[in-house]
């Protein structure tokens, strides 16, 4: 077909170029790691990446940004956004503990589940509001998601009586800041998740349809899709991502904590930014969003590591935010529009 | 002649207080292609949108293969075997051609026999096989590629394609041609020509004369959602078309 006389016809690009665009992500969290492993040697001649105690640091602190931005990843793909996983993952933090409280007389192992279920069964409550009032009643995200965020910073101080909520329990520490093979428990929960939400975008039909709804909203509905139903769905599953980073939470700091998930929402959205994900919509992978929550883990981390300021974390992901979002614009050009968004 | 595919008598639409189609009668046989002409806001959209299952209609029958129908989605339409193509073609920029074609009816494989896993091969190939079909090339490396990398009659023949592949019975399109180069234009001409000698049944909009003499077998004229005439293609010209599409 005349396909030259398109006048928006992508051109090939340089095949070097073309796969730094795409792979810029992981690329860049290897310099990452080589500079402070460099760092590490000519400073203080020991190592970086090689001690496990970094590592375990790192995935640690990787972890519950990570959880809160796979769900978000699902959202933000569908073209919509949840401002309110902070709070709803503080939320389940205190149900989850003052439920264990009220059980402490059970057996340990018991009201560590009772806390659990509770904990889980309450954090989809505010992703299926805030999901309706999207879907059904055409509140934009914003507007919804920011409404819960209200509403979950409320009724988790109030439930938690304005203070922290300490909870004694054995399993619960051992959930929190036990080992396996030197992996720290909360890390293989989150691989666990992280694996689980992959297949389900990549290889389910919820997935696709999530692709499909956030390209193109009259082909979704034309394609018999209900979007409704579906949106309502993802904010719950965000939702749910939250509460599992609320029990996360509370296991390892052996409290639930309203405000615990408060400093994460903007990394959880950087995260998934930073893997590559539009926020219009129709892009993004769970991959890229696992690699953008360890980015900011490592400059977090690494930035400590070196003694620099605390401070100049928030600089250094704020920077790499906008840089990766510059990088996707002009990635079409870079890769001759060659790119897939699955 | 056998019966005909699509039947519809006195088709009545409101809107609040618009009356968008008013007494309308439509008749559409196997592998014949009708032309729908009429001015801007004559009543065409709404028309094939009461076929196809978007508006409910206040009065009036429509019969599909004889049988009386009552779509309430369009996915009812399309499971009867009506496919409408609107033009904005509603496509998935983002999503593949595969992806595309088999947007709500995805097929599946067994991951290690027994996790279900999207079954992006098959779904590439059969795309493939009814793009081929159509005799529409796409380079090859652009069967993987979201379709905004298209043209704009590759993007349609998609969503021809997609209609298709589902064994519609009756094609309808709404100005299928209205947003592409003289080429393409052509293109789409052919198309409809090759899914007519199939047996298909097609309904087309067009504003386009020249297209409707090229292509269609009879067409109907709509005037403020009346029928204002229908005539077979060789007993008719431009100048007694415009005189039915103005009036007077
Ligand atoms: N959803 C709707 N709500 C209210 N009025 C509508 C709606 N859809 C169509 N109409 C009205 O019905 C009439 C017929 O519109 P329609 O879109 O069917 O015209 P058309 O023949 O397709 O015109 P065009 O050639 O411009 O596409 C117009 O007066 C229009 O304003
Ligand atoms: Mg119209």
């Amino acid at each position: 077909m005349a396909t030259a006389a398109a006048p928006h016809a992508p051109a090939e690009r340089h095949p070097l170029l073309a796969f730094v665009a795409i792979a810029w992500s992981w690329l860049f969290l290897l310099l990452l790691v080589l500079f402070f492993e460099f760092w590490a040697r000519l400073q203080y001649g020991s190592t970086f990446v090689l001690n496990p105690y970094n590592l375990q640091s790192i995935a640690l602190a990787a972890s519950m940004p990570l959880l809160l931005a796979l769900g978000q990843t699902l959202v933000i793909i569908a073209g919509g956004i949840d401002l309110s996983v902070g709070f709803v993952m503080g939320l389940a933090s205190v149900v989850m503990a003052t439920t264990m409280q009220a059980t402490s007389g059970l057996h340990p192992g018991l009201s560590l589940l009772v806390g659990i279920a509770a904990a889980l069964l309450v954090s989809v409550i505010p992703g299926f509001i805030s999901g309706t009032l999207i879907a059904r009643l055409a509140i934009p995200a914003f507007i919804g998601t920011l409404g819960m965020y209200g509403v979950c910073r409320g009724v988790g101080f109030l439930t938690a009586s304005g203070t922290t909520v300490p909870v004694n329990n054995p399993w619960l520490f051992q959930l929190g800041n036990a080992k396996v093979l030197q992996v720290p428990v909360p890390v293989i929960l989150t691989a666990i998740v992280v694996l689980v939400m992959h297949w389900v975008l990549r290889e389910g039909r919820f997935g696709r349809y999530t692709y499909a709804i956030g390209g193109s909203k009259a082909a979704a509905v034309r394609a018999g899709i209900n979007v409704p139903r579906h949106t309502v769905m993802l904010y719950m599953l965000s939702a749910f991502c939250a509460g599992i980073a609320g029990v996360v939470y509370t296991a390892r700091f052996s409290a639930g904590a309203a405000q615990g998930g408060e400093p994460l929402l903007l990394d959880s959205i950087a995260a998934v930014v930073i893997g590559g994900a539009s926020l219009f919509g129709g892009s993004g992978t769970i991959v890229g969003t696992v690699i953008g929550a360890f980015i900011i883990a490592v400059i977090q981390y690494g930035l400590v590591f070196i003694n620099v300021a605390p401070f100049w974390q928030f600089v250094a992901v704020g920077v790499v935010i906008i840089v990766s979002v510059l990088i996707d614009q002009s990635r079409e050009r870079l890769t001759g529009g060659g790119r897939r968004d699955e | 002649m056998s019966e005909p595919l699509l039947q519809i008598s006195g088709l009545t639409k409101r809107f609040g207080g618009v009356t968008a189609l008013s007494d309308v009668g439509l008749t559409v046989a196997r592998g014949e292609v009708l032309a729908l002409a009429g001015d801007n806001g004559a009543g065409k959209s709404t028309l094939i949108k009461a076929i196809a299952g978007v508006h409910s209609r206040d009065e009036g029958e429509i019969r599909f293969k004889g049988q009386p129908v009552d779509f309430a989605t369009p996915s009812d339409a399309r499971a009867a075997g009506i496919e409408t193509i609107y033009q904005d073609l509603a496509l998935a920029d983002n999503l593949d051609i595969g992806a595309n074609v088999f947007l709500g009816r995805e097929r599946f494989t067994k991951f290690l026999g027994f996790l279900p896993r999207l079954d992006r091969e098959t779904m590439r190939r059969e795309s493939e096989k009814v793009l081929e079909q159509l005799e529409i090339d796409i380079e090859t490396r652009k069967l993987t590629q979201p379709v905004r990398n298209l043209s704009g009659g590759q993007r349609q023949a998609v969503a021809i394609g997609r209609a298709i592949y589902w064994k519609a019975e009756l094609l309808i399109m709404d100005e299928p041609t209205a947003a592409l180069g003289v080429p393409e234009q052509r293109k789409v001409m052919e198309l409809i020509q090759r899914l007519k000698a199939q047996g298909v049944a097609i309904i087309f909009i067009s504003h386009n004369l020249h297209d409707i003499f090229a292509v269609s077998d009879r067409i109907l004229v709509l005037r403020r959602g009346r029928n204002a005439g229908e005539r077979a293609i060789g007993a008719t010209n431009g100048d007694e078309v415009v005189k039915m599409m103005v009036g007077g």
